[in-house]
């Protein structure tokens, strides 16, 4: 069992860790130079806790071997694609053919291609694509997808696979037999790629994700979705899409009430509300959906307050029209001119939203009113009509709609299972561009996911759970810590400040063996992983990080745009760009130029011997992370070796 | 899954013995289908003899609520066995649809 030697050190990590930062905290702040010894204290903050959250990951580590799959298991293969090739599409649908467990392929086509489809037909496999119910509503690209092909397809388990992802024919056989316990709900398997080269310039295979962490989180009941290569179980998917159909049909019913006690205020200031019956009929009504305000806040079910609301509107147009009191033409016409709100043909789309918009802000005559808080109500009860399928299983609160997905499932009770196998073969992008806009559009995703449900406070998930959801969240975080490790050294270099009151031998003996069990921790919890691409890359994509970051937040709390692009699984031709990176080359211009001017100073006894050494290491050390990029820049495309043509074609 | 159906004084009960899935749920559109046509708008679906939903039975149950919405009634449920209050619980379809002790109570309080 390797599981002891990772524990120890991960607790002599932390402890020295704490012991290091408390110093930070405590004794060593330059509180002269607070401008950069808090900022520089608080990005040290943030590397313990990113250390610790992963050595909590890395506690529970899991190694599962597969139980046999249960034979009769009903089985929908997913292949989703948008604008890919139809040559790569079919390639991996007929490897999904292939596939050993009986099963249906299904091609997803969001783009709606009829040379897709034709390809679908001639060889056999299915085709879905959105049909005329998702016109003019929100899409909610992958998502959406999903979710209309849920509708279309009964299998009990459905496996879910991008364009460019050729499975193993044994990718079911290896997966299925998680689900004879019937709490699990989800079964994730690595994303890992077979056109990078083994230096790998752009960081494109995360094996310390697809290996430790997420054996970690599945340690802890919390291995995450992360939409493709991952089997799913329907009715977890449904019972997930069914919970948000009810706290949307909840909202819509609050808003609906709010929207109606406005409009029946206002039909009273009409001339026929002078009336005594009238008024008298209007007051029930406002009083009964008051009354219904108040049993929904005390947990009374939707449709029943509904139904009671509805039937005091519908005694009081009876009465009203029964009085004959008014001028029942004029208000036949109103009503008409309400779409045909009373007839079970229900306002549909975002005419429902519009009908209750123009119910607040009309003046309406007291039938009208009636009539139309009757559609209003009656739709809402039963439908969510802003969306183009009642039930949404697949998460839509994120462009990252597997984590949303995941996590939901976890909060209901649902497990899941990561299975530690390379299943099935992608293709990853091949150049700068296309790498960074997939970069951002993850980052983007998790932090969309942060803002809106957060997993600290969500309520169904376990405490682990809830840190291990918050451990990726968090380490998207890490492009304003790298800024400040980048600023640090030069500010020291070039103006002599120092964010630590002195470089005693204090510091050392604080810093160093926390350092050592640190990296030593990485060594043997990524034993045989090529673990440096990845952490350069946490530094060196600072400027991507940050925009995520600073995009999601707009988007979440002013609902701004994200500016959201589909990652192009080909290609894109053109020469370096090294206008990609530029933020970066002038923080290696900056480094570079505050060694010259450091040593300089040294030389004119401006800076100390000490202070220097450490930060000329520091500054060489940020350029090494930062040189991956100029790699990255210059990288033509995966040229395929022999060994690799075979991976690709399995 | 089997169905009957009982006229009561103030409502239509339809009872359900058996599983109700992604088997019986047309089936039970098709009861309630019927009996919302004859003219029957306010219906009690006891569930004393349902020991199991999943979430086709529930998309069952929102289909009938809508019919019988639509035809100026209403839907509610009675009786329910262990295994379908807790589905009903975790996916909080409780609140859409309160489950009541009793059939004849369903209808009590309108």
């Amino acid at each position: 069992m390797r599981i002891f030697p990772t524990r120890l050190l991960v607790v002599l990590t932390l402890l020295l860790g704490i012991n290091y930062l408390a110093w930070r905290w405590l004794e060593s702040l330059n509180w002269d130079a607070w401008w950069i010894a808090v900022p520089l204290v608080a990005a040290e903050t943030y590397s313990l806790i990113d250390v610790g959250l992963f050595g909590l990951t890395v506690w529970k580590k899991k190694e599962r071997t597969a139980p046999p799959a249960p034979a009769d298991a009903t089985v929908d293969v997913f292949i989703t694609t948008y604008n890919e090739p139809p040559e790569m599409v079919l390639e991996t649908a007929l490897a999904a053919k292939t596939i050993r467990h009986p099963h249906s392929t299904w091609i997803l086509d969001d783009g709606g291609r009829e040379e897709v489809r034709e390809l679908a037909r001639q060889h056999g496999l299915g085709y879905l694509t959105r049909g005329p119910d998702w016109a003019d509503r929100p899409r909610h690209a992958k998502a959406g997808n999903l979710n209309n092909a849920l509708m279309e397809t009964q299998g009990e388990f459905l496996l879910i696979l991008d364009a460019d992802q050729i499975p193993d024919p044994a990718i079911l056989e290896k997966t299925l037999g998680y689900f004879n316990n019937r709490r699990v709900a989800l079964v994730q398997t690595p994303q890992y790629f077979a056109n990078v080269p083994d230096d790998d310039p752009l960081g494109s295979q995360a094996p310390l994700f697809y290996g430790p962490i997420q054996q970690g989180k599945d340690g802890w009941n919390a291995a995450f979705f992360c939409g493709s290569n991952a089997v799913l179980r329907r009715e977890a998917l449904m019972q997930l899409g069914l919970a948000g159909y009810v706290k949307e049909i909840e909202q819509g019913v609050t808003r609906a009430l709010k929207a109606s006690r406005t409009a029946l205020r206002r039909a009273r200031r009409s001339p026929e509300a002078a009336d005594p019956l009238v008024a008298g009929l209007l007051d029930d009504v406002e009083s009964a959906t008051e009354r219904a305000r108040a049993e929904l806040r005390a947990g009374v079910s939707l449709s029943e307050v509904t139904y009671r609301v509805r039937r005091t509107v519908d005694g009081a147009v009876q009465s009203l029209v029964g009085a004959d009191f008014l001028s029942l033409e004029a208000d036949l016409a109103d009503i008409a001119a309400l779409e045909q709100g009373t007839e079970p043909a229900l306002p549909s789309g975002g005419e429902l939203d519009g009908a209750i918009e123009r119910m607040s802000h009309r003046d309406l005559s007291p039938l009208a009113a009636l009539a139309s808080v009757q559609a209003v109500l009656d739709a809402l009860s039963i439908e969510r009509s802003a969306e183009a399928q009642p039930i949404m299983p697949m998460a839509t609160i994120s462009v990252t709609e597997d984590m949303a997905t995941s996590m939901g499932m976890h909060a209901m009770g649902w497990q899941s299972v990561y299975h530690h196998e390379i299943l099935a073969t992608g293709l990853a992008p091949e150049d700068l561009s296309t790498m960074l806009t997939q970069r951002l559009r993850w980052a983007q995703g998790t932090i969309q996911v942060l803002l809106r449900e957060n997993p600290l406070v969500r309520r169904g998930l376990g405490l682990a759970q809830r840190l291990m959801y918050f451990a990726t969240m968090w380490s998207y975080l890490s492009g304003f810590a790298a800024v400040v490790y980048f600023a640090a050294p030069v500010i020291y270099l070039t103006l002599g400040v120092l964010p630590v009151t002195g470089i005693s031998s204090e510091f050392f003996l604080r810093f160093v063996p926390f350092m050592v069990v640190n990296q030593l921790l990485f060594a043997v919890t990524g034993r045989g992983i090529p673990t440096w691409r990845g952490q350069q890359y946490s530094l060196a994509l600072f400027p991507t990080w940050i925009r995520a970051c600073t995009t999601a937040a707009r988007n979440v709390w002013f609902g701004r745009p994200l500016g959201f692009a589909v990652t192009p699984k080909t290609r894109q031709e053109s020469g370096p760009r090294w206008d990609l990176i530029r933020p970066q080359l002038i923080v290696m211009a900056l480094l570079a130029a505050a060694l010259m001017v450091g040593v300089v100073r040294l030389a004119a006894g401006l800076n100390e011997p000490i202070g220097t050494l450490v930060n000329v290491a520091w500054v060489a050390f940020d350029l090494l992370v930062l040189s991956v990029l100029i790699k990255a820049v210059k990288y033509k495309g995966f040229t395929p070796e022999k060994r690799s043509v075979d991976a690709v074609q399995h | 899954m089997r169905f009957s159906t009982e006229q009561k004084d103030s409502y239509t009960e339809v009872s359900g013995t058996g599983r109700l899935n992604m088997v019986a749920a047309p089936k039970l559109r098709e009861v309630v289908g019927e009996v919302v046509s004859a003219g029957n708008k306010r219906i009690v679906l006891n569930m004393l003899a349902t020991d199991f939903i999943d979430s086709s039975g529930l998309g069952a149950l929102i289909g009938c609520l809508k019919m019988a919405r639509q035809a100026g009634g209403d839907l509610r449920i009675a009786c329910v066995q262990p295994q379908v209050k807790m589905v009903l619980e975790l996916t909080s379809m409780n609140r859409v649809l309160t489950p009541h002790a009793t059939a004849e109570g369903a209808f009590s309080n309108d």
